[in-house]
């Protein structure tokens, strides 16, 4: 199962945009609940072979649900889920080709590394040889030889969740569920181990469905991101197309840091105009669709020029005074408030040494960007 | 360590005479010489010499033992199957009545039970004997040892019987090959609760006793009504001796499985 071409998966891999292609896994109208509590909504959705696909939303929004349903511990109230074609509804957990790995990892403290991945083998009456070939492989896969032998609770807290990555990829799953898998390890240790997440991904060729709250997670190791609230899907799409073109302000929102300004839209010749307070220029934008009427447009911090000297070439220029500002180090947030208390956030690189700056606290500064920098919502 | 006021001092003091003087007195006489039970004549070990020929004895133990034995395997089976039942059964019908009605045996008066377990014998014609006393051990002593396994299953990681699960477990499987070790020492220490209270019990025993068998706590309360005799203060010194080595036991195991798992934890932490 261990295809080694599997790694030169191509960069337009977008299964989703070939209307031929058929889904390894569709949600039809998968509705559940628990008594009172709507955990799913009504929803649709399809995952494509060799995806890595991210279910992102805060707690409470039903990504747990969704991915215990493709388990097979939580059954659809109503609707219908395919698995490669076929109706999971009455396929208990111990029969699906799904493996899971938990987000407590729950290891068997009474077994060694080598045997916890070897239970789900054992379990098929695969011959001793052919078991202990597969344990080996896997230990490799995830670089924990010379652990083979210690219990659960002789190993740290990272090895632990590669003995359950591997425990949970030996039995060469169709599908590979990850439930928060990287939310017990530090910071550091968390983005070495999404790299060696998709790594092992591309190497094995397995679709993997991660359910995480960290959106940076998700939008480093994730083929595409299905952002969820209440029960619903907001919007799935590839990390860049949900960052650059969130479809609601509550996407804009979740997924990174914005700036949302209400107003109201109205054609013009090079987009259209959205004049949203007194005093303040309008802003020129791209509408794309035909919004008009109240409106929000968001923009992300990034792309936003903050100058002391007011630029000409721009065609957004607004005025106001440095509030706040947040040195993070690589980059500084500037929060600068216009002439009508209004905060805008901006960002940029200190590709300066910070005695250089050319601006501080309570100084008069430009912000400045262009017509397509911003998106225009219409919630 | 710090020094105990003069208040916790008696307190302790007392309180330990209360619970022990008793038995400390049955012990000291158990080695007296003398046929008289009150009267100390110098120390001797005869009166056990003298206990291990006596056949009636002998007999009773042998029954004790063996209704001890079984009646805490059946009820540690039955009753872990209960705590199963009531910790990872979900919402089920008459959930909380079965619940009540696990626990309910525990302050049940025991001349209740040992009345209507008699009355049902009489009414299914069943012959009182050993079996009998099995059965009726069983049933009081299950409810205590599902109380040990499901405070043990409560604290468990559900998501472990999943993961059994999710690799190709049925649930029969899981629960052998990952519930049930991790669970050992609630179920070893509920086994050893319930033996030690089958060795204990006399007004059920008695109840369900027949005249060819009779257990050793019945034996020693029909030979007291004819006067106190050395050979049973020796007898009753055994058993202290067993029971506080069953409740010690016991009570190490779960202490080092609980330590264990504190160790376990604290390392993980400390691995991150």
């Amino acid at each position: 199962m261990t295809s080694t071409d599997a790694a030169a998966v191509p960069a337009d891999f977008a299964p989703w945009e070939n209307a031929d292609e058929k889904p390894l896994i569709e949600f039809q109208n998968v509705t559940k609940r628990f008594g009172d509590f709507t955990a799913i909504d009504n929803l649709n959705l399809q995952i494509y072979e060799r995806e890595f696909f991210a279910l992102l939303g805060p707690s409470g929004c039903g990504k747990t649900t969704l991915m215990r349903m493709l388990a097979g511990f939580e059954t659809p109230t109503e609707g219908t889920i395919l698995l490669g074609g076929q109706d999971m509804a009455p396929i208990p957990p111990n029969k699906r080709a799904t493996n899971m790995m938990f987000q407590s990892y729950a290891l068997f403290p009474h077994l060694s590394v080598a045997d916890n991945i070897a239970f789900g083998l054992k379990r098929d009456g695969i011959p001793k040889a052919d078991i202990d070939a597969r344990v080996d492989e896997m230990i490799r896969l995830v670089q924990l030889g010379q652990f083979a032998k210690r219990k659960p609770h002789q190993i740290s807290g990272g090895q632990r969740q590669r003995v359950a990555l591997a425990r949970s990829l030996a039995k060469a799953p169709k599908l590979l569920l990850l439930d928060e898998p990287l939310g017990a390890l530090d910071k550091k240790l968390r983005q070495e181990t999404q790299f060696e997440l998709m790594d092992i991904q591309e190497k094995t060729g397995t679709t993997f469905v991660i359910v995480t709250h960290d959106q940076e997670e998700a939008m480093t190791v994730a083929s595409r991101v299905a952002v969820m609230d209440h029960g619903k899907l907001i919007q799935v799409d590839t990390p860049a197309g949900i960052y650059e073109n969130p479809n609601s302000t509550y996407v804009a929102d979740f997924i990174g840091d914005v700036n949302i300004l209400e107003g109201h839209a109205a054609k013009s010749d090079a987009g259209c105009q959205i004049t949203w307070a007194e005093g303040q220029p309008a802003i020129n934008s791209n509408c794309g669709t035909d919004l008009s009427g109240k409106v929000h447009f968001a923009i992300r911090p990034e792309k936003i020029t903050v100058s002391a000297d007011k630029p000409t070439d721009k065609p957004n220029v607004l005025q106001g005074k440095v509030h706040d500002i947040a040195y993070l180090g690589n980059i500084s947030t500037y929060h600068v408030r216009l002439s009508n208390g209004q905060i805008i956030k901006a960002q940029s690189a200190n590709n300066r040494r910070l005695s250089r700056r050319s601006f501080t606290w309570e100084d008069d500064v430009y912000l400045s960007f262009t017509d397509t920098a911003g998106v225009v919502l219409a919630e | 360590m710090r020094r105990m006021s003069w208040f916790n001092v008696t307190s302790l003091t007392f309180g330990l005479a209360f619970l022990y003087l008793p038995m400390l007195l049955l012990i000291i006489y158990s080695f007296n010489e003398s046929r008289l039970v009150t009267v100390w004549a110098g120390f001797s070990t005869k009166w056990y010499g003298e206990l291990f020929q006596n056949e009636a004895f002998l007999d009773a133990a042998l029954v004790t033992l063996k209704v001890g034995f079984f009646s805490a395997t059946v009820a540690t089976v039955l009753g872990t199957m209960a705590a199963w039942i009531l910790v990872r059964g979900g919402k089920f019908f008459g959930r909380t009545l079965f619940s009540g009605m696990i626990y309910a045996p525990l302050v049940m008066p025991e001349v209740i039970t040992g009345l209507s377990l008699l009355l049902l014998f009489i009414a299914i014609g069943m012959d009182r004997g050993v079996m009998t006393i099995v059965l009726a051990h069983t049933t009081f002593s299950m409810c205590y040892v599902s109380v040990v396994v499901s405070s043990r299953l409560v604290a468990f990681d559900k998501s472990m019987e999943e993961a059994a699960l999710d690799l190709g477990c049925t649930p029969a499987s899981a629960f052998f090959l990952v519930t049930l070790p991790l669970i050992a020492p609630a179920v070893l220490s509920g086994w050893l609760l319930a033996f030690t209270l089958s060795l204990d019990d006399l007004v059920i025993a008695s109840f369900a006793a027949g005249p060819s068998s009779t257990t050793l706590p019945i034996k020693i309360f029909s030979s007291v009504r004819l006067g106190v005799t050395p050979e049973i203060n020796a007898l009753s010194t055994i058993m202290i001796s067993i029971v506080a080595i069953g409740v010690i036991t016991a009570s190490l195991v779960t202490k080092q499985a609980i330590a264990r798992a504190k160790r376990d934890e604290q390392k993980a932490i400390q691995d991150g």
